[in-house]
């Protein structure tokens, strides 16, 4: 990787939810159960790099979107933007870090007032931010709104008059009012219907050439990123345990998960009667089993998975920067570049 | 039963669904959710409907066992059941198909099961209601069910609540409820569609396998071509309630006829990484189903539309069997 700069640098990020209110644990004198988001997860992210983050219900991805912008406050690690600290900003320099981070929900329905208008919605985080003075509102707004595909004199429209597709694109409008550096789209074409979703990734694709974004796209499909993530970043359980280039880890996935993830999509030529790559469910993340997290579904699991967490091991790649956390895989990979690296990327 | 004591044979026609029509009130008019669908459905075989939201194909599927949500009602056309018409039968011949000669399974298990009964008590309850078995003997099939769709310790999981249970899991337990009598046809509504891709392969092969066992039929309404095409045998293209391709899968998914289905095959997110441009998508959006476009409702988002698709009627050229496509300028055009 080249020696510029990292825009994002995330190390040890933890994330612990404590279910302080639970009665039973109460009257049972327990100690309250414990969901475990994000355990260590780090990775940094070039200027104008899009990061692919793909996982599955409870693998943390949104936990780690929230982290970062600090909607939730992580228990551990460090989150640098530009070289400043995240995590201890306050006042102003938050709000500066803030407007320089914008996200993007997976639910243009919950994440729009329903009451405003929609030139009043895109134009009112860059008046709150000082960014246009009152008056300048409709004009910035209609030039924001065109960028996304949406018609100028809708501008004084509400919400509910639109379909799903054009309120994400207003949803993405307003997120760009504030000039952001950073993109995180958290599932933002995920509730999409298929045409209208390919209709979204090319926006998306398109601004982020026209204003050199970085951009995180979280996803819980492997399909929906690859057209737009440079690198992509498999979690599982609150672990990062997978990252490379998109093109390495789609032709060479070196975690049992990664492939298990390649080989369940569904496609049209696809051969009809085969095997599920792993069997039973995710685990909860209540209780994230021993060793390595992935070994209760592991086609590889040997002995070793269950008792030692695996560390995350660089492997001959490509494109460079691909890393993977497992036993029996790395071995395979060790005769080559025994290179054991702390964080993820970097 | 119907046909008390025949067997049926795999490839025998059970389901024939002619001119289906379903229409809504709509202000002043009415809107048609579902105008002159035609399929049919042989035992062994899987059908799929597939296209994207309010194409009509869950209210299509809920019609077949006089579902259709008030006000909506089919206003024309049959659905013969082993060469009976449904739509006229009585609610108590209605009650005596539905979950037992066709059963039917939602993309929403949570709310479909009952909250505040134990898994137990609402499969076992199906199997002597509708099974017509003692406690004991159904209390010992609801075991093997669950474990035959793969839940864990079935035992111990029939006393648990819904809720104790992850979405994968619900969803095991209604295939068990639904597969429970052995019905000829499974009516399926995104069964997958709320469950992660690892989860959702697995209940996939898991209605595959019971099929491959009882020879039972299904219909699978999905939005998702990728999994109407790994377990369909013959698929049917839906758009603002129209039929616009049907055909047997593999010449559907590799020769598709009609722009529309053309232009969604191309729009679905790949695995494939290329250094080319990804193909133009469909532009515009899904057609008010209240104000719909005259002629061909694709036909204002289109690349080859032309002025006679205002006027010219919306009709498969050929039926399921033969590969038929509404659009007539498709292959003229290429």
């Amino acid at each position: 990787m080249s020696a510029a700069e990292p825009l994002l640098a995330v190390s040890g990020l933890t994330k612990r939810f404590v279910d302080r209110h639970a009665v039973v644990d109460k009257l049972r004198r327990r100690p309250p159960a414990t969901l475990t988001a994000l355990d260590g997860v780090g990775f940094s992210l070039l200027p104008g790099e899009t990061l692919g983050v793909v996982g599955e219900s409870g693998s943390g991805k949104s936990t780690l979107a929230r982290c970062i912008v600090r909607l939730h406050e992580p228990d551990a690690g460090s989150v640098m933007f530009e070289g400043t600290d995240m995590l201890s900003a306050a006042g102003a320099e938050l709000r500066g870090l803030r407007r320089s981070i914008q996200m993007v929900f997976q639910d243009p329905y919950t994440s729009l007032n329903p009451r405003l208008r929609i030139g009043a919605a895109v134009a009112e985080p860059a008046r709150v931010h000082g960014l246009i003075e009152r008056g300048e509102e409709e004009d910035y707004a209609t030039e924001l709104l065109e960028r996304v595909g949406i018609r100028p004199e809708t501008v004084r429209r509400y919400p509910h008059e639109f379909s799903g597709g054009q309120r994400q694109r207003i949803a993405i409008a307003r997120s760009l009012a504030v000039k952001p550096r950073l993109l995180i789209a958290d599932e933002a074409v995920s509730a999409l219907d298929v045409s209208i979703q390919a209709q979204l990734l090319s926006l998306l694709e398109q601004i982020r050439s026209d204003l050199g974004l970085t951009m995180i796209f979280i996803a819980h499909q492997l399909a929906v990123i690859s057209r737009l993530a440079d690198r992509v970043a498999i979690m599982y359980l609150g672990r990062i345990v997978e990252t490379g280039a998109t093109a390495d880890v789609f032709a060479n996935p070196r975690h049992p998960y990664t492939r298990a993830l390649l080989e369940a999509h569904p496609r049209i030529d696809g051969t009809r009667v085969r095997k599920p790559a792993v069997r039973t469910e995710t685990p909860s993340p209540y209780s994230i089993p021993s060793g390595c997290r992935f070994h209760t579904r592991c086609p590889l699991a040997e002995d070793v998975c269950s008792r030692v967490d695996p560390p995350a091991v660089e492997v001959p790649s490509l494109r460079g920067g691909h890393v993977s956390a497992c036993h029996v895989l790395a071995r395979a990979a060790e005769a080559h570049t025994p290179a054991a690296v702390g964080d993820v990327g970097g | 039963m119907s046909a008390p004591g025949t067997e049926i044979h795999a490839g025998a026609e059970l389901l024939d669904v002619r001119d289906l029509t379903i229409g809504f009130p709509a202000g002043e008019g009415l809107l048609l959710a579902a105008d002159r669908i035609d399929f049919q459905v042989a035992a062994g075989r899987t059908v799929g409907l597939v296209g994207e939201s309010g194409c009509g194909k869950s209210v299509t599927l809920r019609s077949l066992l006089g579902l259709v949500p008030y006000p909506g009602e089919i206003l024309a056309g049959e659905i013969r059941w082993l060469g009976e018409d449904l739509r006229g039968a009585s609610k108590q011949r209605l009650a005596a198909v539905r979950g037992i000669e066709i059963s039917m399974i939602f993309q929403d298990p949570t709310a479909c099961l009952n909250p505040v009964f134990t898994v137990g008590d609402q499969l076992i309850e199906t199997l002597r209601k509708r099974g017509g078995m003692g406690r004991d003997d159904a209390r010992r099939r609801a075991v093997e069910l669950l474990d035959r769709v793969g839940v864990p310790s079935p035992e111990r999981r029939l006393r648990s609540y819904p809720h104790q249970l992850s979405g994968g899991m619900r969803q095991r337990v209604m295939i068990a409820i639904a597969i429970s009598t052995r019905p000829k046809l499974l009516l399926a509504d995104e069964p997958t569609t709320a469950l992660d891709v690892t989860i959702q392969e697995q209940i996939l092969s898991l209605l595959k396998a019971f099929q491959q066992e009882n020879g039972m039929a299904i219909v699978l309404v999905s939005h998702d071509l990728g999994v109407i095409s790994e377990t369909c045998d013959e698929v049917v293209v839906m758009y603002a309630g129209r039929m616009l391709e049907a055909g047997v899968r593999e010449a559907v998914m590799s020769s598709p006829r009609h722009p529309y289905t053309r232009g969604l095959i191309k729009a679905m997110p790949s695995l494939e990484i290329s250094d080319e441009p990804p193909p133009a998508p469909i532009p515009g959006q899904p057609p008010n189903l209240a104000d719909l476009p005259p002629g061909c409702p694709f036909q204002p988002r289109c690349e080859l539309s032309r002025p006679e698709c205002r006027s010219l009627p919306v009709t498969l050229d050929a039926d399921l069997a033969g590969h038929g496509c509404a659009c007539p300028f498709a292959e003229v055009a290429v």
